[in-house]
This record gives structure tokens, sequence and C-alpha cells, in this order.
């Protein structure tokens, strides 16, 4: 990027990068309802012109089914954003290790702190969530199940919102920690905002530290629901960890460091 | 095609873990002979004929089946059977089957309360309805094998004509599905599964009627089946090609959902004997004792069954936990035996769930494909995509199904799930399907005899890992003779999961069967008996 012969980037104008800078090149492939034909080849040209692309090309069309055609075509893009003036909403905690995170919750807090999983509602994807709590762990970062100062307990699939903060109220839970797979008409939103609002009422939101996760779910989206933070894919046990311990001695007041 | 040596698969390895399956299951057989359950009454019910349902206060349709056998359960006299109670209503009311259902449901006649009718005459009324029923599953069952000798059809247990191609439908809509359903098949697929919605299986009932709502899947119930299969022999016609149909059949309705899947000409059923128990925590026994039943319709209606064994290794490591898998497989095929099906129904399934990042991964892929068709010669063996590591990359998710299908072809597959490049991302949409199926095609195609090709390195990489895959088998199901299934269960010996012998949902279901119990389904739903 540093070699003066070639443009350097507008971040002031940011683009898609195909192998000219600023070329704008996007790759996008859809199916129309209609038999292929040259009229939908027209009809798929004039669609993507009106999103903003020009020099479209269409790199085929294919019958995917009786009167369907599918399409990849390459546009570029006549758009651009400020990339100097983007700003999201992140999780804002230091990332730190099993070991890290055992020994400031061994010397600032002198306890265990209890954690609860589940995925609820009807959602019985419990990969995400076991992943995060399982001993196992995910892509060679060890499951909460595994920290020695950590009491994490996996309650699994199909939990219903009001048996989770029952149980997590009846046992003290430190943090909840919510998975959500399923997706399907937004029935994560409304499960999400449910369970938050059933904690409002019982006056726990001090006490229990909410966070949800899911391949949808991103922080801003969480914070919406009412959660504390949303992790999405990728997410390792650890960045987890590092999350609700900060959180938790950030509110008693406890420095971390 | 290719096989592994018998260094490497010991055949008197193989005998001795069939012989331990076959131990572990005889206390469980006793069990099972010695209870019913409310889903196999409500099942019988249906068998004979009851398929009304009763719109509640809410607009949801609920099952007269539930409301009759939930009446019988409250009272106490479930235990000699459902039919000895219906059957008397039927003589005593002189009504038809569909008559006196809809007036108990409404509470209009009560079963318990009418005079009994003398055994003997009753048992032979009995007898002659499960018959009639009876037959009726049979002609299903000639009327879907007609058509199915009428038109193309690529199956073939053994694997030799190459995988099928099978993929989900799962909009929640079953008139949507119908749409990407067809749309499939055109584009190659061979058999279909619409997926259920994710509460269904922990539903005690089955919902009634078509239905345009679910999430995740679409609801199972009998007008959708209906839907689908008049839907798929429409397409088939059309193409010249046979279109299988698939349901789950799992869950707390396990046994009417076979009785339904027989009665609408299903050809595939998800069915497993532990995998309710495992990953819905259902009863341990009501789960034992439903599959049976299950499996005796299905049996008897030969449609070929698909075991869950690939979601062990969706929660636990793929390459540590094989002999879990095949364990299971070994459990799967002896329970389904001792339901009177035959090898040939009994795809056994397995995935190929192993870290893609992993040195030679794929030749531990192959190991474990190649050794599930090797062991289970004369069965379909079920093949599912990789799930777990996909991640939104979809060229590269892309990039694994047509890894995932030429290890397939190489070794033998029956039934290939094809693999969706959005997996982890949404519901296949059509263009999702389409892709898959271009691979798949692409590469059964070009590597359709390859197996005939090759063989082996005796004491290689491959066989090597498929012979230390079978011994860590065989301990594991020593382990399991030596402590009984149920505790094994509970310590974890498959999925990472425990679970309790009397806990878990629909305990309460399962009922003893009194002395007198009576239920002529077990005696006629016999897949040897009745096969030609």
């Amino acid at each position: 990027m540093s070699d003066s012969r070639v443009t350097p980037v507008d971040l002031k104008n940011l683009k898609p990068y195909g192998d000219i800078m600023g070329d704008g090149t996007i790759q996008l492939a859809f199916t129309l309802p209609v038999e292929p034909s040259a009229e939908a080849r027209e009809a798929a040209v004039q669609l993507v012109t009106k999103m903003g692309f020009d020099q479209i090309k269409v790199a085929t069309m294919e019958k995917a089914a009786d009167g369907f055609a599918f399409f990849v075509i390459y546009g570029n893009i006549k758009h651009s954003v400020d990339f100097t003036r983007i700003h999201v909403v992140k999780v804002q905690s230091k990332k730190r290790s099993r070991a890290e995170i055992d020994e400031i919750i061994r010397t600032k807090i002198g306890r265990k702190l209890k954690v609860f999983g589940a995925c609820t509602g009807y959602d019985a994807h419990t990969v995400g969530i076991d992943a995060i709590i399982n001993m196992k762990g995910f892509a060679g970062d060890y499951g909460l199940e595994r920290y020695q100062w950590i009491d994490a307990r996996n309650l699994g699939a199909q939990v219903q919102n009001e048996e989770l903060l029952k149980l997590a109220v009846a046992e003290g839970a430190d943090a909840i920690l919510v998975s959500k797979v399923v997706t399907q008409h937004n029935i994560h939103l409304r499960d999400l905002t449910e369970l938050m609002a059933r904690a409002e009422k019982m006056g726990v939101l001090d006490h229990i530290i909410f966070v949800a996760g899911g391949p949808r779910v991103t922080h801003p989206m969480a914070l919406e629901c009412g959660f504390d933070a949303g992790f999405g894919t990728g997410t390792k046990p650890s960045d987890v960890a590092s999350y609700i311990v900060e959180e938790y001695l950030r509110r008693k007041g406890i420095p971390i460091d | 095609m290719a096989h592994l040596s018998t260094q490497s698969l010991n055949p008197q390895r193989i005998a001795r873990c069939r012989e331990l399956a076959e131990t572990i299951a005889v206390p469980i057989e006793k069990m099972i002979q010695a209870h019913t359950t409310v889903a196999i009454e409500r099942a019988t019910l249906r068998l004979i004929g009851v398929e009304g349902a009763i719109r509640q206060q809410d607009g949801q349709w609920f099952p007269e089946v539930n409301i009759i056998i939930e009446d019988l359960r409250k009272e106490g006299v479930l235990g000699r059977g459902a039919l000895r109670w219906f059957v008397n209503g039927l003589l005593r009311k002189k009504m038809g089957v569909a008559e006196l259902a809809t007036a108990v449901a409404h509470r209009k006649i009560r079963l318990t309360e009418l005079p009994q009718t003398d055994p003997q005459t009753l048992e032979a009324e009995i007898s002659r309805l499960c018959g009639e029923a009876t037959q009726n599953l049979i002609d299903q069952r000639k009327k879907r094998d007609r058509k199915r000798a009428n038109l193309n059809d690529p199956f073939d247990a053994s694997g030799k004509n190459g995988p099928l191609l099978y993929v989900i439908v799962a909009t929640g809509n079953i008139f949507q599905d119908v749409i990407q359903a067809r749309a499939a098949a055109q584009a190659g697929a061979d058999a279909i599964a619409v997926i259920r919605s994710t509460a269904q299986s922990l539903l005690d009932f089955v919902p009634h009627g078509a239905t345009t709502e679910g999430f995740g899947g679409t609801y199972a119930t009998q007008e959708n089946f209906r839907i689908m299969r008049q839907a798929l022999d429409e397409e088939g016609e059309k193409l010249g090609r046979y279109i299988r149909l698939t349901n789950y059949c799992s869950g707390l309705c396990m046994p009417e959902i076979a009785a339904l899947g027989a009665m609408e000409r299903l050809d595939f059923l998800l069915n497993d004997a532990m995998y309710g128990i495992l990953f819905r925590d259902i009863n341990p026994r009501r789960t034992l004792i439903d599959q049976h039943f299950s499996r005796r319709i299905i049996a008897l209606s030969r449609i070929v069954i698909h075991t869950g064994e690939d979601n062990y290794l969706t929660t636990a490591d793929a390459i540590e936990n094989g002999h879990q898998v095949l364990a299971s497989q070994f459990i799967n095929e002896r329970f389904a035996l001792n339901a009177t099906m035959t090898q040939d129904l009994m795809g056994l399934g397995h995935a190929q769930e192993m870290n893609p990042e992993h040195p030679d991964v794929f030749l531990l892929e192959i190991a474990r494909a190649q050794m599930t068709r090797d062991i289970f010669p004369l069965s379909p063996i079920k093949f599912m995509p990789p799930t777990r590591f996909k991640c939104g990359d979809i060229f590269y998710s892309h990039l694994m199904d047509a890894m995932f299908n030429f290890v397939g072809v190489l070794t033998g597959q029956t039934i290939q799930l094809l693999g969706m490049a959005t997996e982890a991302m949404h519901t296949p949409l059509l263009q999702d399907r389409w892709m898959s199926i271009k691979n798949a095609k692409y590469i059964f195609n070009g590597a359709k005899t390859l197996g005939n090709e090759i063989s082996y390195k005796p004491g290689g990489k491959i066989e090597k890992w498929a012979e230390k895959v079978l011994d860590d088998t065989l301990a594991h199901l020593e382990m399991i003779g030596k402590k009984g299934m149920f505790k094994a269960i509970e310590e974890k010996a498959f999925a990472e999961v425990s679970r309790k012998e009397e806990g878990g949902k629909g305990f309460d279901g399962v009922i003893a069967r009194a002395d007198d119990y009576f239920n002529p389904f077990f005696a006629m739903l016999d897949g040897g008996k009745n096969v030609g």
C-alpha cells in the first residue's frame, strides 16, 4: 500500500477493491422467479443498475428450476462511505487468558463466579452455548467449565425464559448466557427481549450480567434487546469470560489492574 | 468399490461388537415388553382410523387421540390398552370409528362407563380392526412399490448406484415447501426432507391440518405429509424419476409419526433409538419403548430409517469420538432387528464433521466412511455433511461440501444429505440448494467408479485409523455391557451428554402393561412375516 506507483486507499471515499484501487467491484448472486430469458437477463441488469452499479456484467444466468433464473453478476458500485467517520459500539473488554481470568477472580473476588447458559425458547441448537461453556471449548480455547474460578452450568436446549430466570435467581447466578441460533421470523429478538422484560420485572438487572450470543447476534442488537453484551460468530470462551469478569468488577467498583 | 482389509476390520471383532449390542439390548427389551406409552396408544388409535381434531379456544387444533388417551390415562386404565376401551365403545354404541372418537373427545361418551363386551367377542373385533389397518399399510406399501417400479429409481441400499442426492426444505409453510421441493427435484434431488419446526419434537401431540407457520421448519402433520407426497408424485411422473419423501420420526410423538408416515407413503424416516434421550432430554424409557413400536410399523411398511449418530459429532469432537458413533450404530442395528426390521432398511447415520484444519483430515474421514460402509454392507449408509466448522464463508463451505461429496462417492455411501454453502446462516434458499445439487452431480458423476479402481495401502494411515476406531468401539461396548445401557448413558457414554433413566420429558406417559393388555398390532406389524 505504501508503493507510490499505485493509488493509495481513499478512506474518505471507501469503496470495494477488486484489482484497481477504487474500482468498487462487487459480486452478486440471486434468483429471479421467472424463466431464464433475454428479458430475465435485462431485468437482472436493471435491478442491479437501480442498486447503484455500473459496468454490469452478467457472469451467468442459469435455470435453477422451472420458473426460476439464477444469476451471478459483477458490477462496480457508485457509492462510497467515509471510513474516518465510522463509529461502532463494541464490547469493551481486554482479552485475557484463562489463567489470567482465574487469577483475577481468585484475588479480586475470592469466590467462584456463577454462570448459567442456555438456548432459550424453542431453540434446539446448542452448538454455540456448548462451544462457550462445555469443557472442550472451541478452536483450542477451553470452555468456561474448565475455569477453576468459574462455576459454569450449561442448561442445554429449549429452556424457557421464565425457568432460566427462576433458576438463576434461586442459585445466585452472576451471569446468564443466552444462545440464539434460530432466527426465522426474528424469533430470537422476541425471545431475547422477553427475557429482559421478565428480568427487569424481577429486579435482577443489577445483580446479573446478561450476555447474548449466536451467529446473527451483534453487540448493538443485544444492547437493543436490553442485554449487557452480545457476541457473534467466532467468539471464544475466553472472550466471554474476559467480558464477564471485567463487567463484574466494574459494577462492584473494584479496579481490575 | 474399495474396501478396507480384514486386517484392519477384523471380522471376529465386528462379530463381538454385534454380540455385545445384543446383550446390551436384552434387559431393555424386557422393559419394552412390560410397558406401553401414551404415544403408542395414540398411534394405535390413529392406525385404526382416528384422525380428527378439535378446535381449541385459542384457535389451535388439538387431536382427538390425545383427549381420548389422556382421559384413559387419568382414570388409570390405559395399562389394559386403549383398544379394549375404544372398540368396546364401537360395539356398544354401534358407531363408526370417526363418530365415536369425536363423541368421546367432546366427552359426550365416557368409554369406561360403558358396559363391557365379553372378552372373546371384543378381542375378535379388535383383531379384525387391526387386521384391516395392517392391510391398509400393506396396500400403501404396494402402491409405493408400484410407483417406484414405474419410474427410474436409483436407490440401492448397498450403495452400488452411488449416493442418493438428499436435500431438505424448511420454509415453515408447506405450500412454499412444495415450490422448493419441486425445484430441488428438477435440479436433480432424489430425496426431500421437510424439516420440522424446532418446537415439534417436544410437543406431546401431532399438530393438525395444513400449516403455514413454523420456526426453523414446517410442522409434521398428516395433511402436510399428503400435500408433499402428492407434489413429489406429480413431479416424479414429470421427471420420470421416483422422488423420496422424508420426515422426522422422533420426539414425544415418535410412534404416531411412524403411523402417519406409513399411511401417507413416506419413504424415509429419521428414527434413532437414543437421539431423543441424548439431544431432546426425553425420558430414556419412553424413548426406547416408543422406538420399538415405531420400528414395527416401519418394518411392515418397509420405510428406510436414518439413525442420528451424526449428531454425536456436532456436540463431541469428531476425531476423538468415532467409536461412540460406531458403538451407537451397532446398538441401533440391534434395536431395529429386535423390531423385525431388515438390514436394508437401516440407514445408519454418520457425518463428516472433523476439524478441516487437522493434518490429513481426509484420510481419517475416508477411513470412517469406508469402515461404516464395510461393517454394514447391506445397510443404506446415511452420510451427513459438514456443519460444525461452517461459519458463513460460503465459498469455503462450498469447497468443504465438494470434498464431502468426494468422500461419499469414493466410499459408497448410500444417502448423501447435501451440505449447504449457507449452513449456519439461514435455512436453504432455492439457489443454495441448486448450487449444492450441481456440486454433488459433478462429483458423483466424475468419480462414480473411482472406488473400484483403488485399494487402501495395507497397514497405511487409513487402515490403521479404521482399526483403532474399531478397537475403541469394542472397548466402549464392553464398558456399556458391563454397566448396562442406562447407567452408561448416565455416565456420558454418548455425545458427552448425561441422562437419568427416570428423568427427562414424557416419563409420566410410560405405563406398565396390565396382564390383559391387548394390542394385536405387536403381532401383526412384523417386517419378516409380511414382505412380498
